[in-house]
């Protein structure tokens, strides 16, 4: 094995001052607001696009053009002004800070009770890290597995360019252009996002999650993500971080697209703490996103989602199970707070023989937030033996918040099974009463209620990010009760 | 002619002509109810609410709005539809006409009669100002369509401290005098403080051609009275109903609406309860039973307004050849509505691969201190049980009938009228194809 020797180091150390440089005031690279086939055209050619994609996105902004936005959704909102967007920035250097003595005391509490390392802090709210051997080995080792094991996993801007062959076979066949208003906008505008492929039989040695805690760049407004999993791999992906994102882009609409060839699996997690928002509800990110999955023959997806941020919530991630035998699965927790609001949920369409869907949905509703799960279970006529169970439950804190549950179930086949459940309740005073008798006071006692009833969904995260989401639902709810 | 323009076209006869008094509140109501329907028309697939139910089959044919009444039907005709063993009033319109013959009507105790004489005698005013079209208002162009064309249809005013002591039949009968026929019958319901009253309705088509029969009923509940409203639609093929039917309840009242849909090409149910007070129980059953082509969609809506409510919900669908079924059932919980008990259960059964059903089992609630649940099952019969009892000697069909009847025997059961129990049952038997008394 390649040891990492201090020359190395050495020779990292430079490179990265480099990369950095000392010209702090490069001019930030933003394009005028306004969105026209110009400016679609201009992205294409900044991001150095072969003219498929060019064509491709073009397209996708006239299909765009057409559409109006969609309102069907229980959400209420400044709708935003699309020509009053820049769509296009280059990643603006942050200001760089010293020590953590300059950061926000705020976010550092938040840190410390997430239970986030120093250099991770540090890195998160952009001071200079030391560099750590330990991490900048970890990261180069990571990559050189993954090379070894023939995984592709690179910024999909890249991936345009480098694996033309395959971006061009799978890009927009599950989230098509024409699919809804976001998607389209995402289509013609994207600026970047991730892609992964995994070949046939190989089993992606490690969570991509871990890979992103120690490489992740910044995430765009517009992010794109393609994840293929050839037939028989495996693969579990993990986006977001449980650190709170400040962003000063209101609007993100996001598409995620995943295809699982025969056999293949694949675990994308998601968690989501974007600004949600003073306590007024003033300010926020408006969340918009479109998430599908397509499953082939015994192949299963699985979707699990801690969402806790953003003021206006949008996304339905979803399974095709067109293979015989595929199977999806939807854990999602969402946690609304102040004046939040989440419309949130899946659709399981069932295409295949014998293709099985679990979902579970918990809502937690606090403040003057409101919690909506809309699903959609669809058995296809031909789908013998199709088998879905759906739990949707919620918890209401406070008498100001709203949950609501809008499950569409249609069933065209006679060998379908399909259960729904969904309860509402509160948090009893007895519980309450029963824990501070016992010496846990009333906010902590909450915390460990709340957990208990999400447990089933923070069970199916990884590891190492169960642990973070269990503490981001305590913050999240932090001075609900009263 | 599109039938949206010839509704509109022939308003203006229709108030003129019917000897109707243009004076009146009614006339305002009416108009104003035009307008409405004028602006919106008929619901489309594009309507959330009508996402899988069509109405265009029915609307493209020519229908006849203001049928002659045939005079020639005599009681042998109905007598089949009627529930003659038991001791009832009955109301009895044939084409939307009042038969006063046929009927067995009663201003003793209660008002058991017709609209349109509560509509223009003066004695009536104050009630039909007070409750006439004021809960069938909100956005429901096919209830403001009725309106619009209100007419005939049942009057029941049952007086405070009243318990009525005989059933009261609502008979709807379309006799084919005109190839295809729209019919807009309109019901009034009021029920005095501590009263009971029990009211049975039913839609029938003599003939075999096309109806489409648009029903609005409105019925208010006082404080601590009792109603059991029993809908049967077990209709030809040809007959759609659109049956609109809203009830405003007042504290500790309860209201039970039965629906049970067996037979006709597209039956749609709009059942909607209001709640105007505490401790208001309302109880929604529903069971439908349906083959070949046919379509029941069934809408409910329970608005918790106030603290201390009930409301059990349970509907029963068995499907089989190339039917569809449509469950939307929604309950609302205002954020003041605490202490709200609300239960949905809606289970279906498909028999064969053609059938659909497509349900959405909606729940929106504002309020925390509340124990609200929904289930929704789809499944079909289990296997082993149908062997068992085939081993045991039961022939297949039989052995099918027997499972399907129990799973909705538990909407039968609620039933409240034994003869009535007596004769759904047999309606049951009777659309499962089988000679089974069930009463085993």
């Amino acid at each position: 094995m390649n040891k990492f020797t201090e020359d190395d180091l050495k020779k990292e150390l430079e490179t990265k001052e480099y990369e950095y440089g000392f010209y702090t005031d490069i001019e930030a690279d933003k394009f005028p607001v306004g969105l026209n086939e110009e400016v679609v055209i201009a992205i294409s050619k900044k991001k150095n696009e072969p003219e498929w994609m060019t064509e491709w996105r073009l397209n996708a902004f006239k299909v765009w053009k057409e559409m109006t936005e969609p309102d069907w959704a229980n959400v209420n909102y400044e709708k935003p002004n699309f020509q009053d967007i820049s769509y296009y920035s280059a990643p603006v250097q942050k200001p760089k800070l010293d020590s953590l003595d300059q950061v926000d005391p705020e976010l550092l509490k938040t840190f410390e009770k997430l239970g986030i390392s120093i250099d991770e802090q540090k890195r998160l709210s952009n001071v200079a890290v030391d560099i750590v051997v330990d991490s900048v080995s970890v990261a180069t080792t990571f990559k050189k597995t993954l090379n070894e094991k023939g995984i592709i996993f690179m910024p999909i801007s890249e991936a345009i360019q480098e694996h033309p062959e395959l971006v061009k076979k799978y890009l927009g066949t599950i989230v098509p252009t024409t699919d809804n208003f976001y998607a389209a906008l995402n289509s013609a505008v994207f600026s970047d996002g991730s892609f992964c492929y995994i070949p046939k039989g190989v089993t992606c040695p490690m969570e991509l999650s871990t890979y992103f805690r120690i490489n992740e760049g910044g995430t765009g407004q517009f992010e794109r993500t393609l994840v293929i999993a050839d037939k028989g791999s495996y693969v579990s992906y993990l986006e977001g971080c449980t650190a709170p994102a400040r962003d000063e882009n209101q609007l993100h609409a996001a598409v995620v697209e995943l295809i699982a060839l025969d056999d293949a699996e694949i675990k994308y997690s998601t968690v989501q703490n974007w600004f949600p928002g003073d306590a007024e509800g003033k300010g926020g990110v408006y969340n918009f996103v479109t998430k599908r999955g397509l499953c082939e023959k015994n192949a299963k997806i699985s979707w699990t989602q801690v969402e806790t941020g953003s003021a206006v919530t949008w996304k339905y991630p979803s399974c095709i199970l067109k293979g015989d035998n595929s199977v999806g699965e939807f854990y999602s927790i969402a946690v609304t707070n102040h004046f939040q609001q989440a419309d949130t949920g899946t659709k399981m369409i069932h295409l295949g023989k014998n293709t099985k869907s679990t979902i579970i949905s918990k809502g937690v509703s606090a403040g003057k937030s409101q919690n909506s799960y809309r699903g959609l279970v669809h058995i296809g006529a031909r789908a013998e033996n199709a088998r879905n169970f759906s739990q949707c439950d919620s918890l209401l804190m406070g008498n100001q918040c709203g949950a609501h549950t809008f499950p569409y179930i249609e069933a065209k086949n006679k060998t379908a099974q399909i259960e729904h459940e969904a309860t509402t309740s509160k948090i009893g005073e007895d519980q309450l009463f029963y824990c501070n008798q016992r010496g846990i006071d009333t906010e902590k006692a909450i915390a460990l209620i709340v957990n208990g009833f999400s447990k089933e969904v923070l069970n199916k995260l990884p590891m190492e990010f169960a642990v973070e989401a269990q503490k981001l639902l305590e913050i999240s709810l932090e001075g609900s009760v009263g | 002619m599109e039938l949206k323009e010839k509704l509109v076209s022939s308003f203006l006869a229709f108030e003129n002509k019917g000897g109707l008094d243009l004076d009146s509140n009614v006339h305002s109501i009416r108009s104003k109810a035009m307008q409405n329907f004028e602006k919106e028309g008929f619901p489309t697939k594009k309507d959330e609410e009508w996402k899988y139910t069509s109405l265009r089959s029915i609307l493209k044919k020519d229908l006849g709005l203001f049928p002659s009444t045939d005079k020639s039907i005599g009681f042998k005709d109905i007598k089949e539809y009627l529930m003659n063993d038991i001791e009832s009033y009955t109301l009895i319109f044939i084409d939307g006409v009042f038969n006063s013959f046929l009927s067995d009507t009663t201003h003793d105790d209660c008002d058991v009669c017709v609209l349109s004489s509560a509509l223009s005698r003066p004695k009536y005013k104050m009630i039909v100002d007070n409750y006439f079209n004021t809960i069938a208002k909100d956005n429901n162009s096919l209830a403001d369509l009725n309106t619009a064309f209100t007419k005939e249809g049942a009057f029941i005013n049952i007086p405070k401290n009243t318990i009525v002591q005989k059933p009261i039949q609502i008979l709807n009968f379309s006799t084919g005098n005109e190839s295809n026929v729209m019919l807009q019958p309109r019901n009034l319901v009021i029920v005095g403080e501590n009263s009971h009253v029990q009211i049975i309705e039913r839609h029938q088509n003599l003939s075999k051609n096309t109806t489409l029969t648009n029903s609005v009923t409105e019925i208010f509940v006082h404080k601590r009275a009792i109603v059991d409203f029993y809908k049967i639609q077990d209709d030809t093929k040809n007959s759609s109903l659109i049956d609109s039917t809203f009830v405003s309840q007042k504290q500790q009242s309860v209201a039970s609406v039965h629906t049970y849909s067996f037979g006709g090409k597209i039956i749609r149910n709009n059942l909607e309860f209001y709640h105007e007070g505490e401790h208001i129980t309302s109880n929604l059953n529903g069971i439908s039973i349906l083959n070949e082509k046919q379509h029941v969609d069934n809408h409910t809506l329970v608005n918790h307004k106030y603290p201390n409510c009930e409301s059990h919900e349970l509907y029963k669908g068995i499907y089989d050849d190339k039917s569809t079924g449509v469950f939307n059932g929604k309950v609302m919980v205002q954020q003041e509505a605490q202490k709200t008990n609300a239960f949905q259960q809606n289970n279906n059964i498909l028999i064969s691969d053609g059938a659909t059903i497509n349900a959405k089992p909606q729940l929106e609630i504002f309020a925390d201190d509340v124990k609200c649940s929904h289930g929704c099952t789809i499944g079909q019969l289990d296997e082993s049980a149908l062997f068992y009892m085939q081993t045991r000697g039961i022939p297949k069909k039989e052995a099918k009938a027997l499972l399907l009847f129990a799973f909705g025997n538990d909407v039968v059961e609620k039933i409240k009228i034994p003869k009535l129990k007596s004769k759904i049952t047999k309606l049951i038997a009777q659309n499962l194809g089988v000679e089974l008394g069930f009463d085993l």
